[in-house]
């Protein structure tokens, strides 16, 4: 089980410390859209052959691969964007999406910068009270492309075992 | 959750008082969604009477000691594997004093012990030990007639059918076979017979309506062609192509079963009626996704069964589920999923079935539409005055049916209902 674990880095703590700014920056952009409901810019965070998965803790915790939601590759996420917007039938709804606890947890040979942090996403139907809507980890690999970075794995590991009702937007 | 409290929707009235309207099996009375003596009747007759309820897949519990919670309607039972590799059902619940013993979701465990007192159960749920049971140096202690064997969870009727565990409060209910009928038995084993599963993840979600209405949901395949723009657009069911509804003789099961057909032509008249439901020349950026492992000896690319009263057996092209109903009050419903492959699945296979599972879920391109549309109906019962829906599609027919533009199969369903129910 690699969640909230302490994790040995390779980095030294000023290091750390500028990549966690980095990260910080690119998912206060992230929620930035997702909060926006703009789903046509979610799959332009992440590399072509970019993997996204959204699954419960207690799958990711027994090793199960299932995802609630499972993109392998862009195109996919890109699909979904467009079911998002287009197919799927739901009622309007409020996202307000918050990122914290970012911690860089080391950096491959070939760049790749492994982090985690904790996301909270809050939900309000239009006549109901706003509720809690998931409390999740991201475990994430980013890499750096034309000077900005993109994720080239996301995984949304929810806490939230029991989703109210269902999910529409991806977090 | 805050609710609109000031409308009597009449769903308060004792049973006695409602009337289903005219005895007439095409209206259905908004009461039966939300009243709460309604939903003790269910519980009492429906999941603690002559059932057969889902509560556990085999591969869930591979191994002597294996164990989850599940629940047969809303009680709690615990689903565990002996050591001779016998399988077992019993309440959740210590005969003590009621606590809700097993909290891990599943595990493996030598035995069961109530934190409350040490009760201990063995993987059978037989009371093995009570402690103090003759008291401290001669004090307190239970009463000397006290036995351990009238102290024993309650311990479920059990039947195994290919590795799928059902559990029955009935000593009396029929063989699970006869329950089923041979048409849907023939379903069933399409997609258990012969292949062992591969447990592939697990999914939950509350949705705000009542139980029945995922039954509904399932014999509605007029739903599936209007409300599921993904399936009309990307052609995965479309009015006109080969279709069936397979009900039992009794009209409590169903499996609602069509076959792809990429070459179908949308004929601008079926488009017109589709209204939004279809969008033309909307293309997948990966196409893969849909494609269609030929994998099962059937006719039908989707067969969605569902068995009364607890369990849907989804087959969605290559993706494969059971979704298991937890009814919670007559307003909500807990669904809990789980996902599987084969055990001889390549790694290809293994990963076509994660796209897949995109599908369905609780965040499926399908399966979000229906928990909307849930919702959307209760909140229509819970603020009407005297509400009643209608269900007069196909009116010459209850029961099975060939067209996907039909309610034969609900009106089937609430004759066995009202008379289980006797309303
Ligand atoms: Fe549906």
């Amino acid at each position: 089980m690699a969640t909230n674990q302490q994790r040995d880095t390779n980095l030294s703590p000023d290091e750390a410390r500028a990549l966690r700014f980095d990260v910080e920056e690119f998912n206060t952009e992230y929620a930035r859209i997702l909060d926006a409901q703009d789903i046509d810019a979610w799959p332009d965070f992440f590399t072509t052959d970019g993997f996204y998965r959204i699954t419960g803790r207690e799958n990711y915790d027994a090793g199960l691969t299932i995802g609630l939601v499972w993109c392998d590759g862009r195109p996919m996420m890109q699909d979904r964007a467009a079911a998002v917007k287009t197919t799927m039938v739901h009622a309007p709804r409020y996202l307000r999406h918050y990122n914290s606890n970012v911690r860089v947890t080391g950096v491959d040979g070939d760049g790749t910068i492994h982090s985690e942090s904790n996301y909270l996403v809050v939900e309000t139907l239009m006549e109901e009270e706003t509720r809690i809507f998931q409390a999740g980890l991201y475990i994430d690999q980013f890499v750096r492309e034309d000077g900005g970075m993109l994720l080239k794995s996301r995984d949304c590991i929810y806490d939230s075992l029991l989703i109210p009702n269902d999910m529409v937007y991806p977090v | 959750m805050p609710d609109t409290p000031f409308i009597d929707d009449g769903s308060n009235l004792p049973l006695s008082e409602l009337r289903w309207p005219d005895d007439d099996l095409t209206r259905i009375p908004d009461w039966i969604y939300t009243s709460d003596e309604v939903f003790q009747r269910e519980r009492e007759r429906i999941f603690f009477g002559e059932s057969w309820c889902f509560v556990a897949l085999e591969a869930e519990i591979p191994d002597p000691g294996s164990f989850k919670r599940s629940y047969v309607g809303d009680v709690p039972v615990i689903v565990s594997r002996d050591q001779d590799g016998e399988v077992h059902v019993f309440e959740n619940r210590c005969a003590h004093r009621g606590v809700e013993f097993c909290r891990d979701l599943r595990g493996k465990a030598e035995n069961f012990t109530c934190p409350y007192h040490q009760w201990m159960y063995d993987l059978s749920g037989k009371l093995m030990a009570v402690p103090f049971r003759r008291g401290d140096r001669g004090e307190g202690g239970m009463p000397k007639d006290f036995k351990l064997e009238d102290h024993n969870p309650k311990k479920l009727n059990v039947t195994i059918r290919h590795g799928v565990v059902f559990a029955s409060f009935s000593e009396t209910v029929e063989s699970l076979e006869d329950y089923l009928g041979p048409d849907n038995l023939e379903q069933f084993d399409v997609v258990f017979k012969g292949r062992k599963l591969k447990i592939l993840g697990f999914y939950k979600n509350r949705l705000q309506g009542n139980w029945k209405l995922y039954h509904e949901n399932l014999k509605d395949p007029y739903h599936a062609t209007l409300l599921h723009v993904y399936l009309a657009t990307f052609r995965l069911m479309v009015a006109g192509q080969k279709s069936a509804m397979i009900c039992d003789e009794s009209g409590r099961h169903s499996t609602m079963a069509s076959a792809k057909d990429d070459d179908i032509e949308i004929t601008e008249e079926t488009a017109s009626q589709m209204k939004s439901a279809f969008r033309e020349g909307m293309e997948l950026s990966d196409p893969e996704f849909l494609n269609y492992v030929q994998e099962f000896d059937s006719p039908w690319t989707v067969t969605m069964q569902i068995i009364w009263p607890n369990l849907i057996v989804q087959r969605e092209l290559n993706t494969l589920g059971i979704r298991h109903i937890v009814p919670r009050g007559p307003n909500a419903l807990d669904m809990y999923w789980t996902m599987f492959g084969y055990d001889d699945d390549t790694p290809e296979m293994d990963k076509h079935r994660l796209k897949q599972a995109n599908l369905m879920g609780p965040s499926g391109y399908l399966g979000v539409d229906d928990n909307e549309a849930i919702k959307f109906l209760q909140d229509g019962f819970k603020h009407s005055q005297d509400g009643e829906g209608i269900v007069k599609l196909e009116p010459e027919k209850e029961g099975s049916t060939q067209t996907l533009i039909s309610e034969a199969s609900v009106r089937a369903l609430y004759r066995h209902y009202r008379e289980v129910m006797d309303i």
